[in-house]
């Protein structure tokens, strides 16, 4: 018998064979926990797409301002000679995940950062309604009724937020509602250093 | 994650003047399309082609949207093509020509502005590329980036060919060890023999 075992695969290969199964679900594992990891604090998003935009100048655009609120207009040419960065925020009222990140822009707001609203496919009094009631982070606000700059732009749906540096050129992009956690590891930080220079 | 949309209800004037924006190189004929768009073409080549297109009705039972068609049917058969090349961005296994999602509507609605000022199928691919990035093409680009994409199934194919010719030149080779019988290894079987015959 021991002349047959001899003739198989030698013992360190067939050790192999064993534990490369093994290998492969382990690291499939560390790779799962990364990513049910990153879901849970945001910074991974399987939806996401990433933006077609980033590291070049907004579209052209002028979108008309939003009358009773008495807020500037927004415009491609409002992103020239710009003291530092900006964040380009788009909401409506009609969309959940807009109230449930709106304390984050307002915070943003009160820090002297500028947030910059494009108010998306809203009724103009559901809109004074909604910055009434939560509170008004926006420097300057455009209305885009039939969505057409937000394509321009590449949103996909709201809440979508933008950062520009004091270039007006687009630096980080994120679809979806803020966090606390992108707020201090992505925002923060990144603001600070386009501010820095 | 998020995506709530809600119909668009621009003016027919605020689209041309959009489209106008962002597609200057196409000014003239959108001046020359206008009038012909108007023009009802009532031929007996459009009756044909209508019946035709009732008769396939359930080929396009997929896109219950019938807002945005074009009178021309070639131009829509050309915007349906361009449709299913582009993904929605908001139900993401669908393109835009399959989707109900707010989003798919406006961009077909775009596709169609656009071919019937004449622009091309690239043309309109590119505007939405632009805009979107390589996600939004459901037939993704080949370059640098994608290689490995495009050369996963020849790769794998090649693995397969590799991995059956290393086994069976193992099997031929080493697998089975000798093939000539050692001296003690006849004696043993002149032993089992004569067991068998006793």
């Amino acid at each position: 018998m021991s002349e047959v075992a001899k003739a198989g695969p030698k013992p360190s290969r067939r050790k192999l064979l064993v534990y490369a199964p093994l290998g492969v679900a382990a690291a499939a594992g560390l790779g799962f926990w990364a990513m049910l990891r990153g879901l849970q604090d945001g910074s991974f998003n399987p939806r996401g797409v990433p933006s077609a935009l980033l590291g070049k100048p907004p579209p052209d655009f002028a979108l008309p301002a939003l009358e009773s609120s008495g807020l500037p207009a927004l415009a491609s040419a409002d992103f020239r000679g710009m003291p530092g960065p900006v964040v380009v925020n788009f909401w409506a009222s009609w969309c959940p995940p807009c109230i449930i990140e709106h304390p984050h822009l307002m915070a943003l707001q009160r820090q002297g950062v500028p947030v910059w609203g494009v108010n998306y496919k809203d009724r103009a009094r559901d809109a004074q309604a909604f910055l009434t009631r939560h509170g008004n982070p926006y420097a300057r606000l455009g209305v885009d009724k039939p969505g057409r700059v937000a394509i321009d732009w590449g949103v996909y749906g709201v809440p979508e937020t933008y950062i520009l540096d004091r270039n007006g050129i687009i630096r980080w992009r994120f679809a979806g509602a803020i966090t606390p956690e992108l707020m201090a590891q992505d925002i923060q930080p990144l603001i600070r250093r386009l501010s820095a220079r | 994650m998020k995506i709530f949309l809600m119909p668009s209800d621009a003016g027919r004037a605020h689209r041309r003047a959009w489209l106008r924006r962002v597609f200057p190189s196409l000014g003239h004929k959108f001046r020359l399309a206008a009038p012909a768009a108007l023009r009802p073409d009532l031929g007996g080549g459009f009756w044909l082609l209508a019946l035709l297109l009732l008769l396939s009705a359930p080929a396009f039972a997929q896109i219950g949207d019938t807002t945005y068609r074009l009178r021309d049917p070639e131009q829509e058969t050309r915007a349906r093509e361009i449709g299913k090349e582009l993904r929605c961005l908001v139900c993401q296994n669908q393109s835009i020509e399959d989707s109900d999602a707010p989003l798919a509507r406006d961009l077909r609605r775009i596709v169609r502005e656009q071919v019937e000022l004449g622009a091309s199928n690239e043309l309109v691919i590119r505007f939405v590329h632009e805009r979107y990035g390589d996600f939004v093409l459901l037939r993704p680009p080949f370059r640098w980036s994608t290689l490995l994409l495009w050369a996963t199934p020849a790769l794998a194919l090649l693995g397969g060919i590799f991995a059956i010719w290393r086994s069976r030149r193992q099997a031929n080779t080493t697998g089975i060890g000798p093939l000539e019988l050692t001296e003690a290894e006849r004696k043993r079987l002149a032993i089992l023999q004569g067991d068998q015959k006793a």
